[in-house]
């Protein structure tokens, strides 16, 4: 059975304890951001994920989506559930109160999308994709289409898509076809097919904002020729309301393996109005100024997914009984031990545990800097805080979703046949999580921006935002009487990063192959390490908050314990990931294409 | 008119309770604590009371240590005006409790005072009972339906066997049972506008009353693990059992 319960002591440990909460006020427009604050909307947040989306989860994805004569039936309760997120005002969580948003923190609605995707992935990409929307047109639109689309995707009473993807182009987007033909009174006709569109059509809001990647007629082949459209599914009246129907519909809904909740569509736009945003030719430099965001949201989804993964693997495994205990019998009284007390069961608990709290204190880190990358006062800081997101947003999405994955995996294996049975719902954490690894950017391509943008971006100089925090580290602990074994291990394992590193700079400068050749492993690799310093940071804190903790102290005694685990028996692979990359390119490149 | 809610901090409910090991109570230590469950009912009642315009304030109150504010901050993100807390580390029972409440009462005037029936940790079901007999008001226990017209309040009862429905004069205390309504997800901007809604913090002594409590526990303990079930063979076999191992018949 899928169980799960907000982990909502480690999100306040992540938040108040290793990342200063109470610091937040301090940024620009966040001075109302208290922990107290902070902890009543992650506690109310809890209560909708828990009791309205885990409840349709697995009829979610039972029933899916149906198609009917263009219009698009989600499943049941679906419409009422989106109706008490919204009425709640949890669409509105991070939009600016101008519009009628909260304005909260990224660092607190990360959270919160974490409960949300952990408990219905598929319910939570249509506030999800709705969020995109907003980010694209309040950083691209113009003041007259912010002042129209802004307030009705706050309240979530229309919602959004992200059009990009076609037949026969997906990762190279500069192939895309879909034509904008500009009309007498300055809008624009679209024509042309989308796939894969997720929340393209459904019943749940009275209009739909698709915001459409499209080629204006005569504009030169590539990306420098693809511009954003926004094409409402009900052409706005006068006084914003859904008038008439756009030449858009819904084609077809996919077939697909897990998120079978959210409606999937390929889209046919037929002269349909559309209106740019931004500059003509600007396109994709306005989808991607939202990006980073967008895929720390998809990296959410792996860490929600291995956290009811892990939760539900923990319940079976104390209550499944097979097997005595290999010293001696634990559970005398009955017919075999719980299979808890098995050493390859706790193993795979533990990697599971390690995975998500090390992913989600990684992910506060992050969320935080892109918090006073928006809103710090001083410029210089906001600068570094945007280098080090960028650096960072392509390993949370690539590590998170892959480790999800990983742990959706381990936890059906904790479960035995039984996760294979549907009944269970372990079977459809695997195949939800699945698809994160491939949208928003396969993990390859994530890998590839990693190696080669992000690194050699400013001459490394957010690169070394990320090391110089971790090397300063490793040298004020090293010699620390109860953390030096754990420091060790971590110095080691940024050493294996460096030479990874200086690797990749010398050979992929000439030889840009080598660094294709070397990118996913070395994206895992810089993902260990910096799962490694969060452990390492939080061992650290935890000794010091465990003396006087009190009741507590059994939290910060657990963390060390994990701790310990991630140490000795997951970040050792490092050594072995540098070993890869050294290999370099040529076993892959010197195999003949006829012979595979 | 005013309505006056007392709420109260609570082991949250989903919460598996552990007896602590010298058996002086149970372990709340590092346990997840909310508001008592037959309390968000009243604040339910109450809010919706209000937004039906019969109310124009709702005071929720809450009394025991610090973090009872916030349990008022919920009853605020749900939709009270302003909360007062009664701030003290006393174990408070619930005499004590409906003697500092009446003290309230008689300061803050409401018409109705709406409360749980009972708070699931210690399942007393006795200080709205009490603070009825201190003020000399009507009481309408265990409510599954109220109405308020004029200075009438209807409460429709759950009692043994079926429901009764009573007449009262106000002002009047009402206690809530579980039927009486869902409460609602405070929504998000609710939750924010909540830590700007004032908190009055007093202390028992400003209310003139000795909290000091009047039970003293002996023992906590936990209830007997129940036996495994067995599986008999035949009717005769039952019989036997229920006879000779049951002592049932
Ligand atoms: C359920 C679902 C929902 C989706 N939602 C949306 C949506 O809302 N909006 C939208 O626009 N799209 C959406 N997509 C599309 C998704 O983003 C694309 O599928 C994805 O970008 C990959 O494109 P593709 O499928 O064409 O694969 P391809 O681009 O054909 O890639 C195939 C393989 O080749 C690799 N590859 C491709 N190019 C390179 C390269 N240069 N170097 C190295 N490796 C490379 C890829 O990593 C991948 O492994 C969705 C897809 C699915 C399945």
């Amino acid at each position: 059975m899928q169980v799960y319960k907000a982990p909502l002591r480690d999100m306040r440990f992540v938040l108040h304890e290793l990342n200063d909460s109470a610091g937040l006020a301090a940024l620009d427009g966040m001075q109302d951001v208290t922990p107290e604050l902070i902890d009543s909307v992650l506690e109310e947040a809890a209560k909708i994920a828990e009791e309205v989306l885990l409840p349709l989860n697995a009829s979610g994805d039972e029933e899916g989506c149906h198609l009917d004569n263009g219009v698009v039936r989600t499943p049941k309760g679906f419409r009422e559930a989106y109706r008490t997120f919204r009425e709640g005002g949890w669409t509105g969580i991070g939009c600016a109160p101008e519009y009628g948003g909260q304005g909260l923190p990224h660092s607190v609605s990360m959270m919160v999308s974490e409960m949300l995707c952990a408990t219905n992935m598929a319910f939570s990409m249509y506030p999800g994709l709705s969020h995109g929307a907003y980010e694209a047109l309040s950083q691209h639109g113009s003041d007259a289409q912010k002042a129209l689309y802004l307030p009705k995707l706050t309240d979530g009473t229309w919602t959004g898509t992200m059009c990009l993807t076609e037949p026969h182009c997906g990762t190279d987007l500069g192939l895309l076809r879909t034509r904008a033909v500009p009309a007498d009174d300055g809008s624009y006709r679209i024509s042309g097919t989308k796939i894969f569109i997720s929340a393209g059509e459904h019943d749940l809001s009275e209009n739909i904002v698709h915001l459409v990647l499209a080629r204006i007629a005569g504009a030169p082949a590539g990306v420098r020729g693809i511009s954003l459209f926004v094409v409402p599914k009900f052409i706005p009246t006068e006084d914003g309301r859904p008038g008439p129907r756009n030449g858009v519909v819904c084609a077809s809904l996919e077939h697909k393996m897990g998120i079978k909740a959210n409606a999937t569509a390929q889209l046919v736009f037929e002269d349909a109005q559309g209106w740019i945003v931004g500059e003509p030719g600007r396109g994709l430099n306005a989808m991607f100024t939202m990006m980073n965001a967008a895929r720390l949201g998809v990296g959410i989804q792996g860490l929600g997914m291995g956290e009811i993964a892990y939760q539900s693997a923990v319940a079976y495994a104390r209550d499944r009984i097979q097997g005595r205990s290999l010293a001696g019998a634990k559970a005398a009284d009955r017919a075999a031990d719980p299979i808890i007390v098995h050493p390859d069961v706790r193993r795979m608990l533990l990697t599971i545990r390690a995975y998500n709290e090390g992913c989600r204190a990684l992910g506060g880190w992050v969320s935080r800097r892109l918090d006073e990358a928006h809103h710090a006062n001083d410029p210089a800081e906001r600068e570094a805080a945007e280098g080090f997101a960028a650096l960072m947003t392509p390993i949370v999405k690539a590590l998170f979703t892959d480790l999800g994955l990983e742990s959706a995996n381990t936890a059906m294996q904790v479960y035995g046949g039984h996760g294979y049975i549907r009944d269970h719902g372990m079977e459809q954490l695997v195949r939800d999580a699945r698809i994160a690894l491939i949208y928003e950017g396969t993990n390859g391509i994530q890998a590839l921006d990693l190696v080669g943008r992000k690194l050699p971006a400013h001459m490394g100089r957010n690169l070394r935002t990320f090391f110089h925090p971790v090397a300063a580290f490793i040298e004020a602990n090293e010699k620390h009487p109860m953390l030096s074994k754990m420091v060790t291990g971590l110095g080691r394992a940024f050493g294996a990063l460096q030479l990874a590193t200086a690797h990749i700079a010398s050979k992929g400068m000439g030889d840009p192959e080598e660094a294709g050749a070397a990118a996913t492993e070395y994206l895992r690799l810089f993902g260990l390490v910096a799962l490694g310093y969060m452990w390492a940071r939080t061992a650290k804190l935890s000794l010091e908050k465990m003396m006087s903790a009190g009741a507590d102290a059994a939290f910060y005694q657990t963390k060390l314990q994990t701790a310990r685990f991630y140490f000795e028996r997951i970040l050792p692979q490092a050594g072995g990931l540098l070993f890869q990359i050294k290999a370099g390119k040529e076993a892959m490149m010197s195999f003949p294409e006829a012979a595979f | 008119m005013k309505i006056l809610v007392p709420v109260k901090r609570v082991v949250d409910y989903n919460v598996k309770v552990r007896v602590k090991s010298d058996g002086t109570g149970v372990e709340t230590a590092g346990v997840k604590m909310s508001m008592n469950p037959f309390d968000e009912i009243a604040v339910e009642e109450a809010v919706r009371l209000k937004e039906k315009g019969v109310a124009t304030e709702i005071i929720a109150v809450s009394m025991g240590v610090a973090q009872c504010g916030e349990t008022i901050r919920t009853a605020l993100a749900m939709g009270a005006d302003r909360g007062i807390l009664v701030e003290t580390d006393a174990d408070l029972q619930p005499l004590a409790v409906a003697k500092m409440l009446k003290v309230l009462v008689d300061r803050e005037q409401p018409t109705l005072v709406v409360m749980g029936k009972q708070a699931i940790d210690d399942d007393m079901n006795a200080t709205g009972q009490m603070l009825a007999a201190l003020l000399g008001w009507a009481q309408g226990t265990f409510a599954s339906k109220v109405a308020i017209e004029g200075d009438k309040a209807t409460v429709t009862r759950e009692i043994d066997g079926g429901l009764e429905t009573v007449a009262l004069k106000l002002p009047a205390v009402v206690t809530t049972d579980l039927r009486l309504n869902e409460p609602r997800y405070a929504s998000l901007p609710n939750i924010m506008k909540a830590r700007k809604k004032p908190i009055e913090t007093i202390k028992p002594a400003d209310l003139g009353v000795d909290p000091a409590p009047r039970l003293t526990v002996i023992k906590v303990a936990e209830p007997p693990k129940r036996q495994a079930g067995k599986k008999v063979g035949s009717v005769a076999e039952l019989v036997a059992k229920l006879k000779t191992e049951a002592k049932v018949i």
